[in-house]
């Protein structure tokens, strides 16, 4: 029989993500994995600004929380400063894809030595739903009320594809939280951006794909079904980059 | 004694940084700075430290908080648009309790302003470096010399008050040569890292976290301890030169390079009886308020603020001290227009002859 066990990388307090936030999910995998690898005290939560920011009173080991958008900067000198951590960004897609583009692209192109898990709710969630630059063209937002219009706003980043594209990151992949199958798919995928970088191989990324129950003012399970209608056919979960299959 | 070297003070104190135990680096190209990255490229990874050419002064200043929180001795170095860029992070890095040193070589502003040498930073770097009201101590040192040994123990600052610590200089400075006597090179051992820090080389088997988020209690607490800390500034940290003031009827009182020009042009009024004298602030925060509050006001009829920056900034916290007593004058030069022996001679004359307000 399975145990079910909280991740010792995480604290003893009970999680205060909203109901059916994948964001603790999100963060479980992340501890789970770490547990799984033996590397929980020797792994550093760079901690971004957004509702991620919460882990600040979940997270059971060493952290260092850092300003919006800044975190692949701040890893950068975390890890070159300590490489023997295992260091890693949990970020949102307002801190991620738009204040820290240059930050995220840059580290990427680098080729730092450290893993980005980029949780992508589509809104800027801990601001109170603001169009975020992965808002899905026709989202409701409070900043779009409408629904987001390309003609003035864009479109949606697609951050794999575009990390992807450089030639430094040795591991980019993206799988959606609404599934068993893109949970477990999600966890295969942090653990090889770990060990990657434990085994020195340069700059990983995993994109989850996540929900935001309250700010899509959906039910938990009406976000699960759209997702599967709206964000995975516009952000194509798979590997986008694996130097070590390549190789 | 170490042997003098002929150096240029962007390359000195970036010498001088490195023996004094920095160990990461990280900064963006600006003028007149640029030998201070420049030298620490090739010079760092030979003492096993590591550079960053960051992709904006914004993610240079975060990859030295992200340094800095794992116990090793850190350098950002800038000009005026490059710190204005740095300033949410430099608030980051005080409300986290994160040590650093902080260069500013500062340049005629404001926005891109010029490249040319300027003393206009001067309200920055003392009343608000960032959001949040917070302080750090603010050296201003005036010769390459006196700034290799500011940067050399700026760490020991920093990591005794968990506070970034600000070095203002102007492109003067950072582009003059002179001699200099480097100092020894400190040795700081991994095991040596902070308990604070998210270092575990130092054997730490407990859990660390830093953060400048905190709860709104504990965040007034903070404030309260930080306003203690720049109080005990004043008691223990002040830095100034004075310089021929116990009988002087008229003082000068300038920082850096102004305050060789306007030394100069002192000992030549001296030379023609006239008694002047200099106070030379060599921490601009804290300020030397004793230095100037106390003068004898029954012989000092006037105080003249000489900066390289059109209006002068200095003059508020001069007249705070001076409370009325006798007048407060200035002279400047701005823009990247260097003061020279002449104009400033010229100007303190026509100031005390009664010409000039
Ligand atoms: C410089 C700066 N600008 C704005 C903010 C306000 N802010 C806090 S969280 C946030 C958005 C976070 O959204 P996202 O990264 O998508 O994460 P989420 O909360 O959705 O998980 C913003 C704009 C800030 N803290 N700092």
């Amino acid at each position: 029989m399975a145990e079910y066990v909280r991740g010792t990388s995480l604290a003893t307090a009970p999680s205060g993500y909203c109901p059916g936030c994948m964001h603790s999910l999100a963060t479980k995998l992340v501890a789970e994995v770490l547990d799984e690898l033996g590397q929980a005290e020797n792994s550093l939560n760079v901690i971004s600004v957004g509702c991620s920011a919460l882990n600040l009173l979940y997270w059971g080991q060493d952290y260092v929380s850092v300003a919006h958008g800044r975190a692949p900067a701040a890893a950068t000198g975390a890890k070159r400063a300590n490489p023997e951590r295992l260091v890693f960004t949990y970020q949102g897609d307002g801190d991620l894809a738009a204040i820290g583009l240059a930050e995220i692209m840059s580290a990427a192109n680098r080729g730092e030595n450290f893993t980005v898990i980029f949780a992508n709710n589509q809104t800027y969630g801990m601001t109170g739903g603001q169009m975020a630059p992965t808002t899905l063209i026709g989202q409701k937002t409070t900043t779009t009320v409408y629904g987001r219009d390309p003609a003035t706003t864009g479109y949606p980043f697609k951050m794999c594809e575009l990390i992807a594209s450089l030639e430094a990151p040795a591991f980019v992949a993206r799988y959606a939280l609404n599934s068993p199958k893109g949970v477990n798919d999600a966890r295969k995928a942090i653990k090889k951006a770990f060990e990657m970088q434990l085994a020195g191989k340069g700059f990983t990324f995993v994109e989850l794909l996540t929900n935001c129950p309250t700010n899509w003012k959906m039910s938990p399970l009406q976000t699960i079904d759209y997702m599967n209608t709206n964000t995975i056919p516009y952000f194509k979960p798979g590997v986008y980059k694996d130097k070590e299959a390549e190789a | 004694m170490g042997k003098k070297s002929f150096m240029k003070g962007n390359e000195a104190i970036a010498e001088a940084a490195v023996r004094g135990g920095c160990r990461f680096f990280a900064g963006y190209p600006i003028t007149p700075q640029n030998e201070i990255p420049e030298y620490l490229s090739w010079r760092l990874p030979e003492v096993g430290g590591s550079f960053v050419q960051g992709e904006s002064e914004i993610a240079s200043v975060n990859m030295v908080y992200g340094a800095s929180a794992m116990g090793i001795r850190c350098l950002t170095s800038s000009s005026g648009p490059g710190i204005s860029l740095k300033a949410e992070g430099i608030s980051y890095l005080a409300g986290a309790q994160l040590p650093a040193v902080i260069i500013n070589v500062s340049r005629g502003g404001p926005g891109l302003g010029s490249i040319q040498p300027a003393q206009s930073d001067y309200l920055q770097a003392t009343k608000a470096l960032g959001h949040g009201g917070f302080h750090t101590l603010v050296f201003a040192p005036n010769t390459v010399q006196e700034a290799v040994d500011t940067v050399y123990e700026a760490w020991e600052y920093a990591e005794r008050d968990r506070n970034p610590v600000f070095i203002l200089l102007d492109g003067c400075l950072g582009n003059i040569m002179e001699e200099v006597e480097l100092p020894e090179m400190k040795e700081i051992k991994p095991e040596d890292a902070p308990e604070w820090s998210l270092s575990r080389r130092n054997g730490r088997d407990y859990q660390n976290g830093i953060t400048s988020i905190y709860t709104e209690p504990l965040l007034e607490g903070l404030n309260a301890m930080a306003g203690e800390m720049y109080k005990q500034w004043e008691e223990d940290d002040v830095k100034v030169e004075e310089f021929m003031v116990d009988d002087a009827e008229y003082v000068v009182v300038a920082y850096g390079i102004a305050s060789r020009v306007s030394k100069e042009a002192v000992m030549k009024l001296r030379e023609k009886g006239i008694k002047i004298g200099l106070i030379r602030p060599i921490t601009l925060y804290p300020f030397p308020k004793a230095s100037i509050r106390n003068l004898d006001y029954s012989k000092v009829k006037g105080i003249i603020d000489i900066e390289m920056t059109i209006p002068a900034q200095m003059r508020d916290d001069i007249e705070l001290q001076v409370m009325g007593r006798c007048p407060v004058y200035e002279y400047g030069r701005s823009g990247g227009c260097l003061l020279d022996d002449d104009g400033v001679y010229e100007a303190i004359e026509e100031i005390i002859t009664g010409g000039a307000d």
